[in-house]
C-alpha cells in the first residue's frame, strides 16, 4: 500500500468518527497549546527583563566586593567614597562614575508615607543610569560634599506623598530626618515589581550618616562604548584589589546580568514547557486508548483487508498513520489555539508574551512523535491479528 | 484460461495431505485430518458436509488465510509453505478471491470503492482502481449501483458487490463459503447465477461451500466432507438452474463415464458411491445424496462443460501418493 493511501484511509476513518476524533485530540490540543503559551510567556518575560536591564543605562560596569553570584548576599563592602576617584582615574572621566549605598526606609510627608528604596548616590548617578527628571533638578556635587538634606523622588513616591501638589520645594521625612525635595524623576515603568520609580535619591554622604556606615556598596562606571567594557572591568578590579589586598572584587556587566537572568528565565521556561509536555503525554495515552478501541471495533475490517491482500505492514501503516494524523491535526489546532491565547494574554494581561519561531515547530514535532509513540502498540496489535479469527468476530 | 491440452495440467490450487489442528485447553482439536485434492483451472466445485466437518477451515487454507499444521499447499503451482506473511498476503491479493457468507463489505464505503479495495494492496492507482471496479460491478449486473453503500443495497446485491470485489483482481480461484447462507432463495439464485456465469465466461475456478443440496447440484464437482476428511469427491452432471436457461446455449461435446469404484484423492479410500474424479469432464453419475433438483428432467446434452478437455488428456488426480 502506498503511504498516501494510508493517509486517505486515516482521513476517512477520522471523519467517520468526527466527535470521537475531536475528543481524542483534546488532550493533544491542550498539551500543545499549553506548551506554546507557556513558552511564549517565558519568552516574553525574558525579553522584557532584557529590555529593562538594557534600559538601566548602557555599558555600565558594576564593581562589587566578593564574587558575583545571583542569589547570594553581597559580602560586606570595604569600598570607600574615595574609591570613586580611583575609578574615575581609570575611566578617564569623573562624569561617568558613581557610587551607591541603599536601604529600605519609610519616607513620609504629612499623613502620607511610602516604603521606598533610599539610595545614597553621587551627583552623576542620573547620567550613568540615564534617569531623566520630570521636574526640578538633580543632586549637585555641592549637595554631596556638604551632605545636604535634599532628595529626588521616584515617580511613584512623588505621586503617593504629594498626590495633589507639586512636590518640589516641599519637605519629606526619611527615618525621621527632614529632606527638601529638589526634583522628581520621570516614571520608568517596572519589570517584575522592581522599579526605579519607587526609589528616592539622596546625597551619598548624607546616606552614610543616616545609615551609620562609612563604606559604599558598589561603584558604577559607564564605559564610553561596549568595546571598552572588558578592559575597563579588568583595570578597575585590579586597581581596587591592589588597594585592598586580600579582598576579591567583581566587575559585573550588564551582559553578565542579562546572561544570568536569561539563564534563569530559560530554565523557568523549560520547566513550564516540560509541565505542559506532560499533558501532551497524557493526551498521547488517550490517543493510544482510542486507537486500541478502534482496532477492536474494526477487527473484522482488518481481517477483511488481510483476506484481500493487505500485508501485516499495510495494516500497521494504516493504524500508525491514523494515530499520527490524529495527533498531528491535534497539534496544528493546539498551535493555533496556543498562538491565539498567547496573543490574547499579551494584549489583555500584564504578562508579556513572545512566540519564538521554534516553539510551534517543536510542539508540532512532539505531537507527531507522540502519535508514533502511542500509535505503535495499537497498530502492531492490528497488524498481528489473525485474519481468520478477525473475520469471525462480530 | 482453460486447461491447455498439450501442456501438463495446471491446478489452480493443490492441497497435499493437509492437516490443521487447533490447540484448545491443552487438547488438540483436529479440524482437518489429511486432505489431498486439486482444483483445476476453471472448475466449479461444491463442498458440502455437516457442520463442524472442516469446510471453512479448508477454505481458509485454500485461500492462504491460514497455514496448515502439516502438508503442502500449492497455489498456481507455487508452494506456499515457505512463504512469509507478506508472501501469503500477495498470494491472497492476486490469486484468490473470497466471498463470505456475511458479505464483509465496508459499511461506510460505496460499492465502487468496496470493489476496488483489493487493488489498493496491489499498488494500483486510484483512477485505474475505480475503472476496474466499474467493470467488475458491470460484470455482476450492478453497473447502476456504483455509489450505493451496503446499507442501500439488497442482500443479493451486497453479495454481488462482494463477488465483484473477489473478481476485480482477476484471481485464479474464487472461494465462496456459504455465499447464499444469509440470503433468501431468490437472492441466493441471483448470486449463484452470477458465480456460475463468471465461472463459465471467464474460466475462474470456483469453490463453493454450501449446505443446500440444490446449490451443490449445480456444481460440476462435489466434495463431501466429514470429520475433517473428504469422504467423497465426484464429478457430477451439472444441473441447470431455473434462471439460466437462456444463457446456457452451449452444447457439451461429449459425456464420459468412468468406471465405478474409483479412488478418491484420499490416497485410496473407498467412498460410497464416489466416482473417480477426473478433471475437465462432466460425468453423469449417481448422486450419493439424492438431490431434490428443481429441474424435472435434466437433459445431459445441455449440461455445460467447464473445461473442454478430451478424456484422453484427463490429468491424474493431484496428490495421489507418489
Ligand atoms: N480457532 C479454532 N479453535 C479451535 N477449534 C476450531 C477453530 N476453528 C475451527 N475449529 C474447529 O474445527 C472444526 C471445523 O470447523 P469449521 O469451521 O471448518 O467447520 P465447518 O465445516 O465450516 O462448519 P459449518 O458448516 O458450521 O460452518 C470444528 O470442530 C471447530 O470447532
Ligand atoms: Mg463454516
Amino acid at each position: 500500500m502506498k503511504p498516501w493511501e494510508a493517509l486517505r484511509l486515516a482521513a476517512d476513518a477520522l471523519r467517520a468518527n468526527r466527535l470521537r476524533s475531536l475528543l481524542t485530540m483534546v488532550g493533544v490540543i491542550i498539551g500543545v497549546a499549553a506548551v506554546v503559551v507557556l513558552v511564549a510567556i517565558g519568552g516574553g518575560a525574558k525579553a522584557e527583563v532584557e529590555n529593562e536591564v538594557e534600559g538601566l543605562g548602557s555599558n555600565i560596569v558594576f564593581i562589587v566586593p566578593g564574587k558575583f553570584q545571583f542569589g547570594t548576599t553581597p559580602s560586606l563592602s570595604p569600598l570607600r567614597l574615595s574609591d570613586v576617584q580611583v575609578a574615575a582615574r581609570i575611566a578617564g572621566s569623573t562624569q561617568d562614575v558613581t557610587a551607591v549605598v541603599d536601604s529600605g526606609e519609610n519616607v513620609t510627608a504629612g499623613q502620607n508615607s511610602f516604603f521606598a528604596t533610599v539610595q545614597g548616590v553621587t551627583q552623576n548617578f542620573d547620567v550613568v543610569f540615564n534617569r531623566p527628571l520630570a521636574e526640578g533638578s538633580y543632586l549637585t556635587s555641592a549637595d554631596v560634599t556638604t551632605s545636604a538634606r535634599v532628595v529626588v523622588l521616584g515617580a511613584n513616591v512623588a505621586s503617593t506623598l504629594f498626590p495633589n501638589e507639586d512636590p518640589v520645594g516641599r519637605t519629606t521625612a526619611i527615618d525621621g530626618v527632614s529632606f527638601r525635595v529638589v526634583g522628581v524623576a520621570q516614571a520608568q515603568g517596572s519589570a517584575f515589581g522592581v522599579t526605579q520609580d519607587s526609589n528616592v535619591d539622596i546625597p551619598i554622604t548624607e546616606a552614610q550618616l543616616l545609615f551609620g556606615i562609612n563604606t559604599v556598596q558598589s561603584i558604577e562606571v559607564k564605559a564610553q562604548n561596549p568595546d571598552q567594557i572588558g578592559a575597563l572591568s579588568t583595570d578597575l578590579v585590579s586597581a581596587l584589589q591592589s588597594e585592598y589586598t586580600g579582598v576579591q572584587f567583581s566587575a559585573v556587566t550588564q551582559s553578565q546580568i542579562l546572561g544570568t537572568i536569561g539563564k534563569i528565565l530559560s530554565l523557568l521556561t523549560l520547566v513550564l514547557a516540560a509541565i505542559a509536555g506532560i499533558s501532551l503525554l497524557v493526551g498521547g495515552v488517550g490517543v493510544s486508548n482510542i486507537m486500541l478501541v478502534g482496532v477492536r471495533e474494526r477487527t473484522r475490517e482488518i481481517g477483511l483487508r488481510k483476506a484481500l491482500g493487505a500485508r501485516q505492514r499495510d495494516v500497521v501503516l494504516q493504524f500508525l498513520v491514523e494515530a499520527v494524523t490524529l495527533t498531528a491535526v491535534g497539534g496544528v489546532i493546539g498551535i493555533g489555539l496556543g498562538v491565539g491565547t498567547s496573543a490574547a494574554v499579551g494584549a489583555f494581561s500584564p504578562l508579556p508574551t513572545n512566540i519564538a519561531w521554534w516553539s510551534p515547530a517543536l510542539a508540532f514535532g512532539v505531537s507527531v512523535f507522540v502519535g508514533v509513540l502511542f500509535g505503535v502498540v495499537p497498530a502492531r496489535r492490528a497488524g498481528r491479528l489473525d485474519p481468520v479469527a478477525a473475520l469471525r468476530t462480530d | 484460461m482453460s486447461t491447455d491440452t498439450q501442456a501438463p495440467p495446471t491446478y489452480a490450487i493443490e492441497a497435499v495431505d493437509v492437516r490443521r489442528s487447533y490447540a484448545m485447553d491443552g487438547m488438540q482439536v483436529e479440524a482437518l485430518r489429511g486432505i489431498t485434492l486439486g482444483i483445476a483451472e476453471g472448475e466449479y466445485v461444491a463442498v458440502t458436509g455437516p457442520s463442524g466437518s472442516g469446510k471453512s477451515t479448508l477454505m481458509h487454507l485454500l485461500g492462504a488465510l491460514d497455514r496448515p499444521s502439516s502438508g503442502r499447499l500449492l497455489i498456481g503451482g507455487q508452494d506456499t509453505t515457505s512463504l512469509d506473511d507478506a508472501g501469503l498476503a500477495r498470494v491472497r491479493g492476486s490469486e484468490i478471491g473470497f466471498v463470505f457468507q456475511s458479505f464483509q463489505l465496508l459499511a461506510r464505503t460505496d460499492a465502487q470503492d468496496n470493489v476496488a479495495l483489493p487493488l489498493v494492496y496491489r499498488g494500483v492507482g486510484r483512477t485505474e482502481r475505480r475503472q476496474r471496479a466499474v467493470a467488475a460491478l458491470e460484470a455482476v449486473g450492478l453497473g447502476h449501483r456504483l455509489s450505493h453503500r451496503p446499507t442501500q443495497l439488497s442482500g443479493g446485491e451486497q453479495q454481488r458487490v462482494a463477488i465483484a470485489r473477489a473478481l476485480v483482481g482477476e484471481p485464479r480461484l474464487v472461494l465462496a463459503d456459504e455465499p447464499t447462507g444469509n440470503l433468501d432463495s431468490a437472492n441466493g439464485h441471483e448470486v449463484l447465477n452470477v458465480l456460475e456465469q463468471l465461472n463459465r465466461e471467464r474460466g475462474v475456478a470456483v469453490v463453493l461451500v454450501t449446505h443446500d443440496a440444490d446449490v451443490a447440484a449445480r456444481a460440476n464437482r462435489l466434495i463431501r466432507m466429514r470429520d475433517g476428511l473428504v469422504v467423497a469427491d465426484e464429478i457430477q452432471r451439472r444441473q441447470e438452474s431455473r434462471g439460466e436457461q437462456e444463457v446456457q446455449g452451449r452444447r457439451t461435446p461429449q459425456l464420459a463415464r468412468t468406471p465405478q469404484g474409483g479412488r478418491t484423492p484420499q490416497g485410496g479410500r473407498e467412498t460410497d458411491g464416489g466416482q473417480e474424479a477426473q478433471h475437465g469432464q462432466v460425468l453423469a453419475i449417481r448422486s450419493p445424496a439424492p438431490s431434490p433438483s428443481p429441474s424435472p428432467s435434466p437433459t445431459p446434452s445441455r449440461s455445460p462443460a467447464p473445461t473442454p478437455s478430451p478424456s484422453s488428456d484427463v490429468p491424474d488426480i493431484p496428490g495421489q501418493p507418489r
